[in-house]
């Protein structure tokens, strides 16, 4: 794990740094296809509807001798070994003291028959015992409807909590848009894998829906602490939400294992040992659901963020001041080196491999001031470039160095 | 800190009390073991035969209004579905003992009418020539302006001489129980007021007569508009409607039939104390479909409760009709629930929108009984009780369902936990600590609440449960790296606990605020599995807010006060190569 805490490290002060917000056309485009394929998928190959929404037929059969759990079991994977689409997943249970109920999704009538005749060969009842009927969906429209009421409703309320934590309207539309892409995703998944859609499904994207939106939170709330103060920090709003989703890398990663091997035992269990069952549609929804919010924090929420920012005066000033700064830095690279001093943040040595990142992000390092590490004009410490007042640029005049360039008084303003 | 005197120690044995007496709840409980829902353990079918052949859309309605009914808290997830054309199958957990059963089977039937003659004011029906009601029991009034139209002076007599009050009755009524106090006065009260004028001028029909004249029977006028019609029945309704008053006694024997297009001659509720007195009431007026909410409330200038009913469709017409007419005659409309009289308010007032209040002196409990039956009453269609059957039926899932899922959610945990230990050492041992406290007050919270509101676990709430665990863990884990992060910043670790501790709380309560804000609206608004998802996920997040606030954090302090954190033992998990720095700071740092 001491790898794992290093680069925990680097990651928190910017030594190392992976570039979440620059390759954003990469991350869209990944997410893009992924999304684009789920779509594709829904429309190629439908969702395969449960009992509870669809309704069906159900066999009731009546005076079984020898009734017990075994021979519901047995009932019950006989069914489903009928290899009937429509019976892959019945819902058998005993009926009182002789009865059975057997539940599948609508069939024609040889499959009906079919079916009945399964029963009867397992539970030796008589042909008059085994009545079907047409049963209606336990999860009516009426159910969808209030539940669709429900989820609009929390959508509101969410975006305007994101907008009054942050105070930024562009975070309620970016943690929407992850949601979405999560959901989408997952539902893509369904429709391939070819898994039943139940009510524990339902259960299942909805706490991915929460999970989706806690997870952008947290994200979004180191990325508004080190955003709170462009000018004072010296940096830019991508390098600072940049720096911000590099420092949760470590949280993200921990949280998503942490979350997902319970999920992923279960899904090994239902999928693996237990075959066709509840705990592998709701484990499978959960699965793809929360490690597709991870991610959509990360990749797309943060530079969404950014990039809806792009256009505000307070971003567009900080991304001046940095440039200026960058030209700054060209002027003379050892202006800004800091001498050593008792307190200083500890630091690799450089020439360590991660050196060239150094080159990359300047300033994006928290607690390691550039400028004020040391006072100006202190003697024999090096050389000490002050500040420039205005602006400079090489001088034909003075061999190519930088010298200060004067404009004429008449277009220098009054002051 | 913004608490000066943070006691971590008394925070954590407070906490532990209060795991304690949860726990002794559960003994006084008695049971050790979660009711387990349809899927794992089975339950009760019934099966329920409408009369007659009902439309698919009006079983469909049927079969949502009675799931509302068995999921109105949303924790027993119980299943209703409709099968063929006339039958309603409902699944519920537990045995045919369970309550549910009998609320399931409720055939609940509401309808609104008016009230033509009761046993405590003949009306028409009797001798006396006043068809005034005393309307002391509880009077209806619009909900946004009380009494623009129904000034006091309007008002039937005996309501001003009954409670010496002036204002229109947004306060208590002066009677609970209207019978025996309204028995006791003579019909010829001087309550008897001039009112008639008022009401033979609002109706079109004929003169205001208790002549029986012809009997219309089962429709009281020729008018296809159902407020005229029952209008008209009130002050006329006819010989057969008054002979079948006068020859019923109350308490009834037998079932009372509820059908629409007829007068109906029935008894009030037990509920209500008028179980002894019999109404004479119009064919129905408006159907219990037509209304939308009711609910139990007390309003902000008032201290009593009322129940706020909201009328629409063609019905807020009708009840605007009818208030208009009989707000100044002080005749009364009643709320037939299967049948009964469940209520019997007058009008304060008149109310062009479906929006009024019933007052009277209800306590809470009476309000909101009330309000239940008025909301979930409303079935569209009636059922054979003769041909309803209940049956106990076997789990739907396998036997090895619930141990494999189990088995799994363990040895899921359990890695979980090689993980923490790994990754945090010390701490780790710490985030152990808190999903072991997590899953013991999860436990005791099921255990409790399937004995006090018949929460059952089903086979996806457990999963649910297993997965709300793992994402408890994020909150430990978001507070250790601000720890972590904090002490690469060169803190201290006692330091950087208080100062990650800020951070990582506000962090934690927004992301978890985000998870409470979803439980809440979708236990309001959906139905079924959903409210039962939300009712579990609203659950494990304040449990994981509570063991954040109460456990964790005062654990990490009491740590925090060991040479072993604090001056970053290896094994501690806070040692310079566990956080990639040279060297931590043993002591002070800048907070």
């Amino acid at each position: 794990m001491g790898k794992f805490s290093r680069l925990g490290n680097d990651l928190y002060n910017g030594h190392k740094s992976i570039d979440f917000v620059g390759r954003k056309w990469l991350w869209y485009a990944i997410s893009g296809v992924i999304v684009v394929v789920s779509a594709a998928a829904l429309l190629v190959k439908p969702l395969d509807m449960g009992i509870e929404f669809v309704g069906g037929a159900e066999y009731k059969v009546t005076s079984v001798s020898n009734l017990d759990q075994g021979l519901v079991d047995d009932v019950r994977s006989a069914v489903a070994d009928t290899g009937i689409d429509a019976a892959q997943q019945p819902v058998v249970n005993s009926n009182g003291d002789s009865g059975i109920i057997v539940q599948v999704k609508p069939v024609t009538t040889d499959e009906s028959a079919e079916i009945a005749d399964t029963i009867q060969q397992v539970t030796g009842v008589a042909d008059e015992d085994i009545s079907p009927t047409e049963i209606g969906p336990s999860w009516g429209k009426e159910i969808a409807k209030r539940s669709g009421i429900g989820l609009a409703v929390f959508l509101v309320l969410v975006v305007l909590f994101i907008w009054a934590y942050f105070r930024e309207w562009k975070m309620s539309v970016a943690g929407i848009v992850a949601l979405a892409h999560d959901v989408v995703i997952t539902i893509g998944v369904y429709a391939l894998s070819g898994f039943e859609v139940t009510p524990a499904t339902v259960t299942g994207l909805l706490t991915i829906l929460g999970f989706s939106l806690y997870d952008t939170v947290v994200v979004f709330d180191k990325v508004r602490e080190n955003t709170k103060n462009l000018r004072e920090s010296r940096t830019t709003y991508a390098k600072a939400a940049n720096l911000a989703v590099n420092q949760t890398l470590v949280r993200s990663i921990n949280t998503s294992i942490v979350a997902l091997i319970p999920v992923g035992a279960i899904l090994y269990v239902g999928a693996v040992q237990l075959g066709a069952s509840t705990l592998k549609d709701l484990a499978l929804a959960l699965f793809v659901g929360m490690a597709a919010g991870a991610y959509s924090s990360i990749f797309i929420a943060t530079p969404l963020v950014v990039q809806l920012k792009a256009g505000e005066t307070d971003v567009l000033q900080a991304e001046k001041r940095e440039k200026a700064r960058q030209k700054k830095l060209e002027a003379d690279r050892y202006a800004s080196v800091p001498t050593f001093s008792e307190d200083m943040p500890i630091r690799d040595e450089p020439g360590d491999d991660d050196f060239d990142e150094l080159d990359d992000e300047p300033v994006s390092r928290p607690a390691a001031p550039t400028q004020e590490a040391r006072a100006p004009g202190e003697p024999g410490r090096g050389r000490v470039a002050p500040p420039a007042h205005g602006p400079v640029r090489p001088s034909g005049a003075a061999g190519g160095r930088q010298q200060p360039t004067r404009q004429p008084r008449s277009k220098r303003g009054k002051k | 800190m913004a608490r000066k005197a943070f006691r971590p120690g008394r925070t954590l044995v407070v906490f532990f009390l209060v795991v304690v007496i949860s726990y002794g709840l559960v003994a006084l409980g008695g049971t050790w073991k979660p009711e387990l829902g349809l899927d794992l353990k089975g339950g009760t079918r019934i099966t329920m035969t409408a009369n007659g052949s009902p439309t698919s859309q009006n079983l469909d309605e049927a079969a949502g209004i009675i799931d509302q009914r068995v999921n109105a808290r949303g924790v027993t997830e119980a299943e209703v579905a409709t099968q063929g054309s006339k039958y309603i199958i409902v699944e519920i957990p537990g045995d045919t003992s369970n309550s549910l059963v009998e609320l399931a089977t409720r055939t609940a039937q509401l309808r609104f009418r008016t009230v033509a003659c009761s046993s405590l004011d003949p009306g028409p029906c009797g001798t006396t020539s006043s068809p005034v009601l005393p309307s002391d029991s509880s009077s209806i009034l619009p909900s946004e302006q009380p009494s623009t139209s129904g000034s006091p002076s309007s008002k039937p007599s005996d309501k001003a001489s009954g409670s010496a009050k002036n204002r229109p009755a947004v306060l208590a009524k002066p009677s609970a129980k209207p019978t025996q106090k309204a028995s006791a006065k003579p019909t010829k009260s001087p309550s008897a007021s001039p009112t008639q004028t008022g009401s033979s001028t609002a109706t079109p029909s004929e003169t205001p007569s208790s002549t029986a004249t012809e009997a219309p029977g089962d429709s009281g006028a020729a008018s296809d508009d159902p407020a005229q019609m029952a209008l008209a029945f009130m002050d006329d309704p006819g010989k057969a409607a008054i002979e079948a008053f006068n020859s019923f006694t109350c308490p009834a024997k037998e079932d009372i039939v509820d059908n629409p297009d007829k007068f109906l001659v029935t008894c009030g509720t037990e509920e209500e104390g008028d179980a002894n007195v019999k109404y004479l009431l119009s064919p129905a007026a408006i159907e219990g479909t037509d209304l939308k909410s009711a609910d139990a409330v007390v309003p902000s200038q008032s201290v009593s409760w009322i129940v706020q009913l909201n009328i629409g469709g063609e019905g807020k017409q009708v009840f605007a009709d009818l208030s208009r007419a009989m707000v100044t005659t002080g005749q009364q409309f009643a709320v037939v629930l299967d049948g009964r009289v469940i209520s019997h308010p007058g009008f304060d007032g008149v109310i062009p929108n479906g929006e009024a209040q019933i007052s009277g002196n209800f306590t809470k409990t009476s309000a909101q009984s009330l309000a239940t039956s008025l909301k979930f009453g409303a079935l569209p269609i009636s059922f054979d009780e003769k041909a309803t059957s209940v049956e106990e039926i076997g789990a739907t899932l396998a036997g090895d369902q619930l141990t494999a899922g189990i088995t799994a959610g363990i040895v899921g945990l359990i890695l979980v936990m090689i993980y923490c230990l790994l990754y945090y050492r010390g701490l780790g041992v710490v985030v152990i600590a808190s999903l072991i406290v997590a899953g013991a007050v999860t436990y005791s919270m099921v255990l409790l609440l399937s004995k006090t509101a018949g929460f059952t676990l089903t086979l996806p709430g457990i999963a649910g449960l297993i997965v709300a665990v793992g994402i408890t863990a994020d909150s430990f884990i978001v507070y250790f790296e601000r720890i972590r992060d904090e002490m690469r910043d060169g803190k201290s670790m006692r330091v950087a606990v208080q100062a990650g501790w800020k951070r990582a709380r506000n962090t934690c309560v927004a992301a978890d605020a985000v998870s409470l804000l979803a439980a809440i609206v979708l236990y309001i608004f959906a139905a079924g599995v959903v409210k039962g998802f939300a009712f579990a996920l609203g659950l494990s997040t304040l449990i994981d807010l509570a063991i954040f606030f109460w456990f964790t954090h005062p654990l990490v302090t009491v740590l925090g006060r060991y040479k072993f954190f604090n001056r970053g033992h290896k094994l501690s998990g806070l040692d310079a190569e566990a956080l990639g720095v040279k060297r931590i700071n043993t002591v002070g740092g800048r907070a």
